[in-house]
């Protein structure tokens, strides 16, 4: 009925020496290459909360780029009506994200027809209310529409944010969507976050607006701009230093000439004597055909450029200017002329993003997080080791060795699953030694059970793990569970427990349970278990 | 070497009323305290920044707050962190909706005015918007309640077969009244040590559900073995006996925790000692409640069962 003694331990034999293997990769610093190629080499990965690192979570502010998506809509409506010579029509925007459209009500049916015909992602969202001799529709997106806009949306940051990760240079960062509307960004042993942040969350929305040279700028500013104006401001000092930093307010004609998307490349030139540094741009056939045309016309005036509704400088345009280039200055050094041109090259954020939530571990503290983890691994396996072999002796030993054995199968899981080790999954691991000797202590308690009733060594010992399998399935059940529901909770280093309890838990009943077993199985089988020292 | 002698007999069951009026004495007063004043919740599920900072010498916290000042935190806490002269602080700071992470910097910038760069690193920084506080809060409530009655729920369907499903579901209550006290004694102790609420404590109160029910488990097991074994005695004996028989392996299972607990929480470092300190404590409790508590809940309604 039971395999064979010897079964079983080459069994556990060849399990022992693939965990072996698993194992390698983490003591051994170079490993040869013929092993490489056929055998694991990855090493056990270690949680941001040990290696050090940024776990950032952002969320894109979808609502925002949803309402410059339908005041699009409604520049493109206007643009409609009047093309197709439909005289009275006022579109607005109200509510955020719906648009109200005004008609002469003898006009309804036709308008009604160009909405249906030429924007078929508008659907109506009330039924149009008529009064004075106008009707009034009311539109909104359809909601598949909104769906697909706002996953785009969501999508295109993502990558955005992972084009500029990649050119910071961030080894094995992982940049993964977490919901409806936030991305996970973990940046393992990076040394400055603060940069990082900064690069990850700029918008990098370049605009190119004329300057309004006839506006009274400090009347505009102080009380408001002139209709199809507006006043933004830019600094003049250097940024960041705290000194000289000073507010100038420019007045702006409203209408965006020109944005970034028709940036190609984006290079720092170093400053030369007096100036600082410059950011090159170069554009596209598209863009410097654009950039050409606007030049062009606009010979003597001033042409701001805007990053971020903040202006960086307003040069005067000198003659028109072919070959799609244009530089940036402003007062800014050699690391914030890199860090803009990596956000330039990259592309705008289609949306703004804000940091959810951010957790940030020093490299320094990851170390000692380590030490104290290992040093209580260490502590806390010698007490469970001196107090099972003082307890229960002989049969304690055969625990302990089990318990050996538990420990190197739930590390080399942990590396063969790719499982990510955290300072929660290290006190995870602590506590299985802890826990796993249950499983031994309910089979040393049945088989005293059993002698003291007078059975024979033999059988009390059979009777023992046959009596106890039932309560050591039970407990290991009830803590899976909780691991599974933590594992569903948790987020980041609590997963990482979770992830452990549950490996543990598995290899506590295979070593507790069964390689236990197979010691007795063999003493019982060599008919030399008439005394067992328990 | 044996720790609890074969054949003792402890009257465990005598006790029943004392224990159950006193557990439910304590249990009001803790859950009184979660009502009145609200355990002190951490940066995970409060929301705002966490700045852990290590000085490389002996710094005041009066020092620390007076640089602080002039950046304006608001309501900020400052206290001492780790082990006695290692110089560690906590810089807690409610405020949110400053510009992207900027806190940090602004932080850092202050201290180094004050104190020079080099003398000070910033080892830890934690930072949870409010939504995401909320949605922690409430997921890390839900996940304490499911596993609660999952428990209550598996022990049920685990004895049904037994006795039937009318007192498998006894047994089942017996183990969640039995949970629900463990869980309330650790939130209370916790309270009472002044330790903030995260998510690894959490995770310790999970991991004292799914551990303390081993206990009810491993004794209801018994109840059920010894009920078929003696038919003579009355319930309340058998369960005597079914306690005392496993007394031993209650004890030693939970010691061997305890054992690699007290390691983690002397040694594990500050990170990880709230959660080491829940743990001490659920296990200790766990141990008590299935004796004091699961036991006689089983006997308010069991009477039955034998016949």
């Amino acid at each position: 009925m039971r395999q064979s003694v010897l079964t079983r331990l080459i069994l556990f034999g060849i399990v022992t020496v693939v965990a072996l293997v698993y194992l390698v990769p983490n003591f051994i610093g170079s490993l040869p290459s013929w092993w490489s190629s056929f055998l694991p080499a990855e090493k056990i990965h270690l949680g941001l909360d040990l290696q050090g690192g940024s776990h950032l979570v952002l969320e894109v502010k979808v609502d925002k780029a949803v309402e410059h998506h339908v005041e699009r809509l409604r520049g493109d409506l206007t643009n409609n009506f009047r093309e197709k010579a439909i005289p009275g029509v006022s579109v607005e925007r109200v509510e955020g994200t719906q648009l109200s459209v005004k008609v002469p009500a003898v006009d309804q049916e036709r308008v009604r027809g160009v909405i249906k015909g030429d924007f078929g992602n508008l659907t109506e969202a009330k039924t149009p209310q008529t009064s004075g001799g106008n009707t009034e529709f009311f539109l909104i997106l359809s909601r598949e529409e909104l769906r697909n806009l706002r996953d785009t949306i969501v999508d295109q940051s993502l990558e955005t944010i992972r084009n500029r990760i990649d050119q910071f240079g961030v080894s094995e960062p992982i940049i993964q969507r977490q919901g409806q509307q936030n991305i996970l960004v973990q940046l393992p042993g990076i040394q400055d976050p603060q940069r990082a942040k900064d690069i990850i969350g700029k918008t990098a929305l370049l605009e190119f607006k004329l300057v309004d040279d006839n506006a009274n700028v400090e009347e505009a500013a102080k009380s408001g701009a002139p209709p199809g104006r507006q006043v933004l401001y830019g600094q003049v000092g250097k940024a960041g230093t705290g000194v000289n930093v000073e507010k100038v307010p420019y007045v702006l004609e409203s209408r965006t000439l020109m944005t970034g998307e028709y940036i190609q490349d984006a290079r720092v030139r170093p400053g030369e004597q007096l100036q600082g540094p410059s950011v090159e741009l170069i554009l596209n056939n598209q863009g410097a055909r654009l950039f050409e045309q606007i030049t062009a016309a606009n010979v003597k005036r001033r042409l701001a450029i805007i990053l971020d509704n903040s202006v960086y400088s307003a040069p005067v345009i000198q003659e028109r200017i072919g070959g799609g280039r244009a530089s940036i200055t402003g007062s800014f050094d050699i690391k914030e002329a890199r860090d803009l041109s990596i956000v330039l090259r990259a592309g705008a954020l289609p949306a703004p993003v804000e940091i959810a939530e951010e957790r940030t571990v020093g490299p320094s503290l990851g170390q000692d997080s380590i030490n104290q983890g290992v040093l209580s691994f260490i502590v806390g396996g010698a007490l469970v080791v001196i107090f099972m072999i003082a307890y229960y002796k002989g049969a304690g030993l055969v625990a302990v060795v089990a318990l050996l054995f538990n420990v190197l199968y739930m590390i080399a899981l942990l590396a063969g699953f790719q499982a990510v080790l955290t300072l929660p999954g290290i006190a995870g691991v602590v506590l299985t030694i802890g826990m796993a000797v249950d499983a031994n202590v309910l089979i040393h308690e049945r088989i005293r059970e059993e002698i003291r009733a007078g059975r024979a060594v033999r059988s009390a010992v059979e009777a023992g793990y046959k009596n106890a399998l039932p309560a050591i399935l039970d407990s290991n059940i009830t803590t899976f569970l909780s691991g599974v529901i933590l594992f569903q909770f948790g987020t980041g280093p609590v997963k990482g427990f979770a992830v452990t309890l549950c490996i543990g838990i598995l290899t506590t009943v295979i070593t507790a349970v069964y390689l236990t077993r197979i010691y007795y199985d063999y003493r019982i089988g060599a008919r030399r278990l008439e005394r067992i020292s328990i | 070497m044996e720790l609890i002698r074969s054949g003792t007999k402890i009257p465990f069951t005598t006790y029943r009323k004392h224990a159950v009026i006193l557990s439910t004495l304590v249990n009001l007063i803790v859950l009184a305290f979660l009502l009145i004043k609200g355990p002190s919740l951490g940066v995970d599920f409060a929301g705002g920044t966490m700045v852990q900072l290590k000085f490389q010498q002996q710094t005041a916290i009066s020092d620390i707050r007076q640089a602080l000042e002039s950046v304006q935190l608001g309501s900020s806490v400052i206290q001492d962190f780790g082990q006695a002269g290692s110089n560690e602080f906590l810089v807690r700071v409610e405020k949110v909706g400053i510009e992207i992470g900027a806190l940090g910097d602004q932080i850092k910038k202050a201290l180094s005015d004050k104190f020079g760069g080099e003398k000070f690193e910033i080892r830890r920084v934690e930072f949870v918007g409010p939504k995401i506080g909320e949605d922690l809060r409430w997921r890390g409530t839900i996940s304490v309640i499911a596993s609660t009655i999952m428990m209550g729920v598996y022990i049920w369907i685990r004895f049904a077969s037994a006795f039937g499903a009318r007192f498998g579901l006894h047994f089942g209550l017996g183990a969640v009244i039995a949970l629900v006290h463990d869980v309330l004694i650790t939130v209370g102790a916790l309270m009472l040590a002044n330790y903030e609420f995260d998510l690894t404590v959490v995770a310790a109160l999970l991991t004292i559900v799914g551990f303390s029910v081993n206990d009810t488990v491993v004794i209801c097991d018994r109840i059920r073995e010894n009920l078929r074994k003696i038919k003579r005695e009355t319930l309340e004996s058998i369960i005597n006996t079914s306690i005392n028989e496993t007394l031993s392996r209650t004890l030693l299972t939970t010691g061997t925790a305890l054992l690699v607990l007290v390691a983690l929480y002397v040694l594990g470092g500050a990170v990880i000692r709230p959660f080491a300190f829940s743990l001490l404590v659920g296990f200790i409790s766990g141990v008590y409640s299935t004796i004091f508590i699961a036991s006689p809940v089983i006997l308010l309604w069991g009477d039955r069962l034998r016949r």
